[in-house]
C-alpha cells in the first residue's frame, strides 16, 4: 500500500479570505512574526502501489475533481512508506 | 415554454425558482439531479442553495451529476440554461462559463436587497429588461465573489457578456462589480443574486426579477 498526497492551493494572485482571518487572529492570541497566511486543502489518497500509472491517474483526478484550475494550483506526490503507517 | 428545475441534495430555491417560472408564464417542470433525463424541457434552471453541503468546493460536486451530462450537452447546442447563486457556482465548475465564485471578501454571509444593472439584454433570460435597466432583488451569499484573470475580465467586457453588475455597493468583492455573465452565444446565463425571490408584491424587494422569467417567452414570440 501507498499514500499519495495531493497538495491544493488557490493560485497566489486570488483572494483567500480564510487565510486573512487566521492570519489576523494569531497576533490576537499572541503570536507574532507571521507575515501572510494562505489556507489550502491536503488529499491522502490510499493505493495499491504508487506506480506511473496510477500517478497518471491521480494527476487525472486532481485536475478534474480536487481541483478547479481556474483558481486553485495543485501538487501531486508520494508519501514515503514509513510516514504512511 | 417548459422550463426543468433541477434539484440536487441541498439545493434550497428550487420551489421558489418552479414558482416564478409559473408566474413568469411558462410550465415549471421538476428535473432530479440523478436522472440522466430533462424530461423534453425547453429550458433549464439550476437554482439556489448547497448542494452536497459545498463539500470541496461549491458546486464541485454537483457539476458531476448525472443530469449535468445532458445539461452540460443541451446547453452547447444552445438550450437555455440559468444558474442562480450556487446554479452560477455549478455552471463555472462545469466550464460553462469562465471564471469561479469565492469566498466573499469581507468573510460573511451577506443577505441585502440588492440594487444590480442589467448590462446585456440580448441573452435568452434578459430580453424583458432595457438595455442598463436598473432593478433590485434580493442577494443572499457566503461564496459570491466573482474571480478570473484579467484577460478573461477583459474578454467579458469587451464582448457585452457582464450581464449584471452590482450597483451602489459591491456585497462580496466580485471583480468589477460582476453580478453575472454568459457565455458567447448568450443561452447559458449566471446571475449571484436572486431574481425568482422578487416575483412578487407580498415578499421581497418588489417584481422586478420577473423579467429573467419572461424573457423566454418574450423571444420565442418575438
Amino acid at each position: 500500500m501507498a499514500r499519495v498526497v495531493v497538495d491544493v492551493m488557490l493560485k497566489p494572485e486570488i483572494l483567500d479570505p480564510q487565510g486573512k482571518a487566521v492570519h489576523g487572529a494569531l497576533p490576537r492570541l499572541g503570536f507574532s512574526g507571521v507575515t501572510d497566511v494562505r489556507q489550502g486543502k491536503r488529499f491522502e489518497l490510499e493505493v495499491e502501489t504508487a506506480d506511473e500509472a496510477t500517478l497518471a491517474e491521480i494527476e487525472k483526478m486532481a485536475e478534474t475533481l480536487l481541483a478547479n484550475t481556474v483558481i486553485e494550483d495543485f501538487v501531486v506526490r508520494v508519501e514515503d512508506e514509513a510516514s504512511a503507517k | 415554454m417548459k422550463i426543468g428545475v433541477v434539484t440536487f441534495p441541498g439545493t434550497l430555491d428550487d420551489v421558489d425558482a418552479s414558482r416564478a417560472v409559473t408566474i413568469g408564464g411558462n410550465e415549471a417542470v421538476a428535473l432530479w439531479h440523478g436522472d440522466h433525463d430533462l424530461k423534453g424541457v425547453d429550458a433549464v434552471v439550476l437554482p439556489g442553495g448547497f448542494s452536497f453541503g459545498d463539500y470541496l468546493r461549491c458546486g464541485a460536486i454537483s457539476r458531476f451529476s448525472p443530469v449535468m451530462t445532458e445539461v452540460i450537452e443541451a446547453a452547447h447546442k444552445g438550450m437555455p440554461v440559468l444558474g442562480i447563486c450556487n446554479g452560477f457556482q455549478i455552471l463555472t465548475e462545469a466550464h460553462l462559463l469562465p471564471g469561479a465564485l469565492i469566498r466573499n471578501d469581507h468573510r460573511k454571509f451577506v443577505c441585502r436587497d440588492q440594487k444590480l444593472r442589467i448590462e446585456n439584454n440580448a441573452t435568452a433570460w434578459t430580453s424583458a429588461y432595457a438595455k442598463d435597466q436598473e432593478i433590485t432583488v434580493v442577494l443572499k451569499n457566503g461564496e459570491g465573489s466573482y474571480v478570473a484573470d484579467v484577460e478573461t475580465l477583459d474578454m467579458l467586457e469587451g464582448e457585452g457578456r457582464v450581464v449584471a453588475r452590482y450597483l451602489d455597493v459591491n456585497p462580496n468583492g466580485s471583480l468589477r462589480d460582476i453580478a453575472g455573465i454568459t457565455n458567447e452565444r448568450g443561452n447559458v446565463v449566471g446571475l449571484m443574486p436572486h431574481p425568482e425571490h422578487a416575483v412578487e408584491e407580498l415578499c421581497g424587494p418588489g417584481t422586478e426579477g420577473l423579467g429573467f422569467f419572461t424573457s423566454l417567452a418574450a423571444s420565442v414570440f418575438a
